[in-house]
């Protein structure tokens, strides 16, 4: 999946320019993840999770819609106290699927993935488990990144609501308020 | 701190709290209106499917905030766990917290309770597990309240087809809204069926009313706060109106501690906490506590003295109990035409056939479409017919989001006793102030109800030419939302109820609950039509009071 330079320019320079005052105390070797909260691995397998969620069709699925985006935002602020849920998760949903098929999540099939997760839902040996918890908090997720407001980070370009043929009405006050959303990090 | 003595504290400005300040800042009282949330513009709504008072994931804008405000939850099997206003509106029973209340945020429909909303336990006797008694009061004693409330506030809508409501004086001052798609479907259907659809009242301006331009039909309205302020709350008309009398001062951000009372029992003055968390003092001659059903019991539990050791009001152990709301029941259709015409507020057309006389039942609701809707709340429709994610989801929300109508309505719920609003003994809020405890179900009759309820809801569906319908139920949890209501109950007899008619307090003469707090039942409709008539009703009666004996 491609991934975007997340950072703004205004806000590189100020770190560039940290960076070098703080000099060679920063190591200059390591991969650094382009996600507030999620490693690289992290977000692949949840963008191949989110999909099968939301699959890709001819409308965007949930990868291409920057579900994963939303998530990753959402976990650096109001749900920080997830980032351990979705860390743990994640790694068990590729150990588990390890053991079953052999493969990492991500490497598997299509028809594997959706068989894999359709038995992780519904099967009663799995009803109790954290994993089945987990993979409902990434379907609650999924769609609130999904169908939610583009403003959260999630629904490019509003692509659910085109899917579902909903014109999004230039209203009074709208435009206000979204120019008043980029700062609106206070809690009302 | 002392501040300067005022006549009256209203704490809450919200439904209830907004017109009692009004009718005391205008008999002459120099009345403090306390409310521990913001007084938002109707700009200051983002109009935001995910942070909005019924979709909450990223917190409720009308408050109150996460950050502070933590709630204690018993369920069933007797675990508890705190809870937090986003978590999950259902359980934390959250109301909104801003000046205005839900006021601000809400659909805004205008029921007036039919008259054996206010007889139930002589219209069904008792019934098993339930404290169903009837109210102290009639209809007729709050029929002109209820018009007052209608005109002052703003109620448009057309219920004159209703031949089920009790008797009205006067018509409704503003016509309803032009019929949108679901209506034109719906209405047909019913009257083949022998129902008796009317226009539902609703709290909103069809026409420029109050000074404010009529409704504009937007797509986001249950949950968000008007953009252009056709939704008559006490935020837009009574409260302003108490302001510019001169008499109110309205203090925010402010959250009351506690009730103080002297050595005779008498409430002397509120302790609260102020914006920057200073705690103050206010004495005063009255108190008027208007803070919903969840915070009203709360702060008379917290406001304990030598006298009174469980609480104000609380000599028999009755505040907190009867905690009600509405179990919501009705149907799901999907037609093979296109229903959804994106025209707000979308909940037009109402029946009434089966709020009671329904065979071997007792009590039930009114039935009507649902508001509009966006899609992350038709998310989840899904569950009963496909699998909820995947390929099923998307081609169900492609297919069915434009073509599918909820019909939707209120249960009347037996009251239960145990089910209640206590104090945490440990948990305690951002100010330390012992937070609320919930816990209790429902009443069986409750989902009996709901079920035959959702049976018509499906048959009105189906008349209206959907393909497939099927049911939408409420479960045995706690009830309560954004419609709560019982836990001050109002009565005749000190020993089974906290405030008489007058919704004073049994014990402290000048301590009032005016509220829904005090509803002895909350109806087969939505509450705010009767907190506001009820508001008026008992500030009449207290000014009156006032200008015999000023409670001395």
């Amino acid at each position: 999946m491609k991934v975007k330079n997340r950072l703004k320019r205004r806000e590189f320079m100020w770190l560039a320019a940290s960076a070098v005052a703080i000099g060679s105390s920063i190591s200059c070797g390591e991969v650094v993840s382009p996600w507030r909260s999620l490693t690289t691995d992290e977000a692949d397998s949840l963008a191949s999770l989110c999909n099968q969620i939301i699959p890709e069709d001819q409308d965007l699925g949930a990868a291409s819609a920057d579900v994963v985006n939303y998530i990753d935002v959402q976990l650096s602020s109001r749900l920080k106290r997830m980032k351990k849920v979705y860390r743990s998760g994640i790694a068990q949903l590729n150990d588990l699927s390890f053991e079953r098929y052999g493969k990492k999540f991500i490497s598997l099939s299509d028809q594997q993935q959706v068989e894999f997760l359709t038995a992780i839902d519904r099967d009663k040996a799995w009803k109790e488990t954290t994993l089945h918890k987990f993979f409902r908090i990434v379907v609650d997720h999924t769609m609130q990144g999904f169908y939610g407001d583009p403003r959260h980070g999630g629904n490019r370009n509003r692509a659910s609501w085109a899917m579902l043929n909903l014109p999004y009405p230039p209203i009074r006050g709208r435009f206000h308020g979204d120019a008043n959303a980029t700062n609106n990090s206070k809690v009302s | 701190m002392a501040a300067k003595n005022v006549n009256a504290v209203v704490i809450g400005a919200g439904a209830g709290g907004g017109i009692v300040a009004k009718e005391l800042a205008e008999a002459g009282l120099t009345v403090l209106l306390l409310e521990r949330g913001k007084w938002n513009t109707p700009f200051d709504d983002l109009k935001d499917d995910l942070r909005n008072q019924r979709v909450s994931v990223l917190g409720a804008p009308f408050g109150p905030d996460d950050e502070r405000n933590p709630r204690v939850v018993v369920d069933a099997p007797g675990r508890e766990r705190i809870v937090l206003p986003s978590d999950s509106e259902m359980e934390y029973n959250n109301n909104a917290a801003c000046v205005g209340g839900g006021t601000v945020s809400y659909g805004a429909m205008a029921w007036r309770y039919m008259e054996q909303d206010f007889r139930m336990r002589s219209t069904y006797g008792s019934v098993e597990g339930s404290t169903l008694d009837d109210w102290p009061i009639s209809y007729q004693d709050l029929e002109p309240y209820y018009e007052k409330a209608e005109w002052e506030i703003g109620v448009s809508g057309d219920d004159s087809n209703n031949i089920f409501r009790a008797p009205r004086k006067r018509p409704l001052p503003m016509p309803p809204l032009p019929p949108n798609r679901e209506y034109t479907i719906l209405k047909p259907a019913a009257q083949r069926l022998g129902f008796h659809p009317f226009d539902i009242p609703m709290l909103r301006n069809s026409v420029p009313y109050g000074g404010r331009v009529p409704c504009m039909r937007c797509r986001w309205c249950v949950g968000f706060a008007c953009e252009v302020n056709a939704k008559n709350g006490t935020q837009n008309t009574v409260i302003p109106k108490a302001l510019v009398t001169g008499n109110c001062e309205l203090k925010t951000d402010c959250m009351t501690k506690e009730i103080l009372t002297d050595a005779r029992g008498r409430a002397t003055g509120v302790a609260y906490y102020d914006e920057n968390d200073h705690l103050q003092e206010q004495t005063v001659d009255i108190v008027v506590v208007s803070c919903g059903a969840n915070e009203s019991a709360r702060l008379l539990l917290n406001s304990k003295s030598s006298l009174f050791p469980n609480g104000l009001g609380n000599r028999y152990d009755w505040v907190g109990r009867n905690l009600q709301g509405h179990a919501y029941t009705g149907a799901c259709g999907l037609f093979d035409f296109e229903v959804y015409d994106d025209i707000g507020p979308g909940a037009s057309i109402a029946i009434c056939d089966f709020n009671h006389g329904n065979p071997g039942l007792v009590s039930g609701g009114m039935l009507a479409n649902e508001f509009i809707r966006l899609p992350i709340e038709f998310v989840g429709q899904d569950q009963p017919v496909v699998k909820d994610w995947g390929r099923e989801h998307k081609d169900f929300m492609r297919q069915w989001f434009k073509r599918s109508i909820v019909v939707y309505g209120p249960v009347q719920e037996m009251p239960v006793f145990d089910a209640r609003v206590q104090v945490d003994p440990v948990v305690k809020d951002h100010w330390g102030i012992p937070v609320c405890r919930l816990s209790g179900r429902r009443h069986t009759n409750d989902i009996h109800v709901a079920e035959f309820l959702s049976t018509k809801a499906e048959e009105w569906l189906k008349e209206a030419g959907a393909i497939k319908t099927w049911p939408q139920l409420p479960d045995s949890r706690l009830s309560g939302g954004q419609h709560q209501a019982g836990t001050c109950r109002m009565g005749n007899d000190p020993k089974t109820s906290v405030v008489n008619k007058d919704c004073q307090v049994h014990d402290v003469d000048n301590l009032f609950v005016i509220d829904a707090s005090v509803h002895v039942t909350n109806g087969g409709f939505n509450p705010v039509l009767t907190i506001m008539a009820n508001a008026y009703r008992a500030s009449d009666i207290l000014v009156r009071n006032w200008k015999g004996t000023k409670f001395r």
